[in-house]
């Protein structure tokens, strides 16, 4: 995923910041929809078209990402229909209930709030983001600890692999952890990163850590970041306000 | 200017679940020499290393790195002579980016962008990994891992290098490349390993280390000879030492 | 139990993220004050732990539901609230951005969910209050369990109000809670048994460590060695009796779901539709919408007569064909670009 924030597209090389606001202002407005909206969140998919597109990103890539991520929307969606069964639209023969236009809706929120989440940092990576976090004030100890933790999620991901897999190995009937050994392995796991801190802790007192991290930025913001984030939020007011597929329908059905 | 030595007296550690670590260690480094510090696992060489940048407060003795005793009032000048180059690289890289990583150390010695820029670069040139520099460290091999700890060494300037195991888990490549680089330092070096014939390689004079004590001290291809001695501490002569590779049957 | 965007309001979830902003300052300052040096690598490797751990599943035996470390009461356990608060938060804020989980306006619930309620209620008026100054062999592994379990429910709890403020979804508030609540009550306990196995097994295993750690939140002034093997092996004993498995099963929460879906398949099945009332509510709902009055119009129809004429299709369709037609335009735009950004490239 950070990988792809190696891409060399004006996207990418647009402040960090203005990816970031763009990208909340863009989860809100689309959040801020009733419950039956579906329709009016079509023009919304123009913004992850047009990361994707221009940023040139892998599109099956990210697709399948969001598709693979968090059942949960779906889940707690699946049983609108069940609920609510009135019948709300009719699309020629056939009755389409309230909970069945809701579900789709949530699909829609789903869709469009997590892509664009993925987008912001396969666009900037996450390091840029944290930048901006810090250019927006956030509080210096918060992006420290999650760069850190960034950081050694992959250390520690892959040392819990290596420890599951090795337990796997000399485990014979499938999937079964014991308590004991799941206890064991944490706190195994929980003692070598205590000892890594501890490591980490002196390489850093070796290279004069004085209990500050000074790291520096060299993000710029100019005209084409400011107008990026304008430009997209005036569009997203826009698709809040005019719902354009029925504008666009009804005039297209007035034109024949 | 401070002379680039590293001596010690008489030092003793006891960590406190009652291990002994140290049971009484005296040498003096002088200037420019490079020493290897050899002997079996848990024979004393790591916490060696942690009393000359001062991790570990002896329990008794001294020790003096460059003009200075090693106290903790010392320490920031202490830690600035001596650079050290950790076993597990992945603990010695821990900022988000190689840049970032490289120039921590100059921007906590509060020089300014500019300069840090120009330290950073030099750095990674010497090491030769200039092409790494925005790269995060994580998706490095271990031989740039290597590499790229080194360069956040180096761009304080010490006078000493120190390091633990700098040839562990490198590939034969990395590791002929990393010997060469390190041959071209002019610091005074204390190099912790099991690698003997880098040793061989980069260290005229040896150390030895068994249960916290100094076994032998001296010239390392004369050391290097005494089978028994390098027996006791659960070593063995380097390959091109041993003159007949093949066993006969 | 993450909360996602697509089930809240934007009311909802910037209230809630202003909720926990407020807190990360706070607890920043606070944690700056603290000027503990070696908590900057420790809170972040911790992190990394927690993340680590999670990956590993086990499961709660006769509920096919399963579990995973929460970590919150461990987290709070080694670094005292403000930092573990910190920590739980960077842990939250990597999972909505990398995998989605959750969302990124949703980010403030979970945060307050996971993060608060361990840390700033479960420790202080639970944990600490239990396992206290006096401590005993059983003061620990009480307050981990009830420490743990209270911090759950409540976050369980979180979730049922937020979804249920929200009205995105249709779940009701009791059924919801009535399935929430005893899941979470199960995870809980388990949440509770692990942490207080993990932290005596450190204990047991390098004392020191956690008495370093643990310099800021005096948990262990008096001998607590010979309480933490004890406890160890009681744990150990009723661990072991109930023994886990690592398995792939729904996660508590969305197996709630699931109850709760088919409970409401029968109820509706045999009960009365829903009323007049209730379609104009859902129409409310639809600001500048084209078919907006034609739904009001099918609650009257309905209520009338079941199936709808022809009639006042015309709206519909031309939403339909709008739409159609929106998304051709941004797929060709989107083809347009690409073509555009390779050729420059």
């Amino acid at each position: 995923m950070d990988s792809l924030a190696g891409g060399n597209s004006p996207l990418h090389r647009l402040d960090p910041r203005a990816k970031l606001i763009t990208t909340l202002f863009f989860i809100v407005t689309v959040v801020s929809f009733g419950k039956y909206t579906v329709l009016a969140f079509i023009p919304f998919f123009i913004y992850p078209v047009y990361l994707i597109s221009a940023g040139g990103l892998p599109a099956k890539f990210i697709l399948k990402k969001v598709l693979l991520v968090s059942p949960f929307a779906i889940l707690l969606g699946i049983f609108n229909p069940v609920i609510d069964r009135e019948t709300m639209v009719h699309i020629g023969e056939i009755c389409v209930s309230g909970g069945w236009i809701s579900f789709v809706s949530i699909i829609l929120r789903f869709i469009l709030t997590v892509t664009a989440a993925l987008l912001l940092v396969a666009l900037s990576g996450f390091n840029a983001v944290c930048e901006a976090l810090t250019k927006l004030r956030v509080p210096r100890p918060f992006v420290v600890q999650l760069l850190f933790f960034y950081r050694y999620l992959f250390v520690l991901a892959e040392e819990s692999n290596r420890m599951e897999r090795a337990r796997k190995t000399r485990t014979f009937h499938r999937g079964a952890m014991g308590f004991r050994a799941f206890v064991s392995l944490i706190g195994h796991l929980l003692l070598r990163t205590l000892d890594r801190s501890e490591r980490i802790y002196r390489a850093m007192c070796s290279r004069g850590f004085d209990g500050h991290i000074r790291v520096s930025t060299a993000i710029k913001s100019g005209i084409i970041d400011h107008s990026f984030v304008v430009v997209w939020s005036i569009l997203f007011i826009f698709f809040r306000v005019y719902n354009i597929p029925v504008e666009l329908g009804e005039f297209i059905m007035e034109v024949f | 200017m401070s002379h680039h030595i590293v001596e010690t007296r008489d030092l003793h550690y006891v960590y406190p679940d009652g291990t002994v670590g140290l049971d009484g260690v005296s040498f003096r480094i002088t200037h420019g020499e490079s020493v290897a510090l050899v002997g079996e696992n848990g024979a004393g060489k790591s916490t060696l290393l942690h009393h000359i940048n001062g991790y570990l407060a002896a329990t008794k003795g001294e020790i003096r790195v460059g003009d200075h005793k090693v106290t903790l009032k010392n320490m920031d000048v202490v830690r600035r002579s001596v650079g050290m180059v950790f076993q597990n690289s992945d603990d010695q890289l821990f900022m988000p980016t190689v840049f970032d990583d490289v120039a921590f150390g100059p921007l906590n010695m509060g020089l300014e962008n500019e300069e840090v820029e120009k330290k950073v670069h030099e750095a990674l040139e010497t090491v030769g990994a200039s092409h790494l520099r925005k790269r995060p460290p994580y998706r490095l091999s271990q031989g740039e891992k290597r590499a790229v700890a080194i360069a956040t060494v180096l761009v304080m300037s010490p006078d000493i290098l120190v390091m633990d195991e700098p040839t562990s888990s490198l590939d034969p490549m990395s590791r002929k490349r990393l010997i060469e680089l390190l041959r071209t330092f002019r610091h005074t070096k204390i190099i912790a390993t099991h690698d003997l014939d880098m040793a061989m390689d980069l260290s005229e004079r040896t150390i030895v280390l068994h249960k916290g004590r100094i076994t032998a001290d001296g010239p390392t291809a004369q050391l290097f000879q005494d089978e028994k001695l390098l027996h006791q501490s659960s070593l063995e002569k380097p390959l091109r030492m041993q003159q007949c590779p093949y066993p006969h049957p | 139990m993450h909360m996602a965007d697509a089930l809240i309001s934007p009311v909802v979830g910037l209230s809630m993220w202003v909720i926990s902003a407020g807190s990360i300052a706070y607890c920043s300052k606070k944690v700056k004050e603290e000027a503990d040096d070696r908590k900057v690598p420790l809170m972040g490797v911790l992190g990394a732990f927690i993340f680590a751990a999670q990956m590993i599943n086990f499961s709660i035996p006769a509920t096919g539901s399963s579990g995973h470390l929460g970590g919150g009461m461990i987290l709070t356990i080694l670094l005292g609230p403000f930092a573990a608060f910190l920590v739980m938060a960077s842990v939250l804020t990597v999972q909505a951005l990398f995998f989605g989980d959750g969302g990124l306006l949703a980010l403030g619930c979970n945060i307050f969910n996971l993060g608060i309620f361990p840390c700033f209620l479960a420790y202080p008026f639970i944990y600490r209050k239990i396992a206290g100054n006096k401590l005993s062999k059983g003061r620990i592994i009480t307050g981990s369990i009830i420490g743990a379990t209270v911090a759950l429910e409540l976050g369980a709890f979180g979730v049922v109000l937020e979804t249920v403020s929200s009205k995105i979804s249709e779940l009701p508030f009791d059924t919801f809670v009535l399935l929430m609540q005893p899941i979470h009550l199960a995870i809980g306990v388990v949440e509770g048994v692990v942490t207080a196995a993990v932290v005596m097994f450190v204990w047991n295993a390098r004392p020191e460590l956690l008495n370093a750690v643990s310099r800021y939140e005096p948990v262990g002034r008096i001998n607590m060695r010979k309480v933490f093997v004890g406890l160890l092996i009681a744990a150990a004993i009723t661990g072991g009796a109930l023994s886990w498995f690592a398995s792939s099963r729904p996660d508590g929460l969305e197996w709630a779901m699931f109850k709760t879906s088919g409970k409401e398949v029968l109820e509706n099945n045999g009960g009365v539709h829903a009323s007049l009332a209730a379609i104009q509510e859902k129409t409310a709902f639809l600001p500048g919408y084209g078919f907006k009055k034609e739904e009001r119009e099918i609650g009257i129809e309905t209520a009338a007569r079941p199936s709808w004429p022809a009639a006042h299709q015309g709206t519909s369709t031309a939403g339909l064909v709008g739409g159609g037609l929106t998304l051709l335009l941004i797929v060709l735009a989107g083809l347009g670009l690409r073509r555009r950004a390779k050729t420059v490239k």
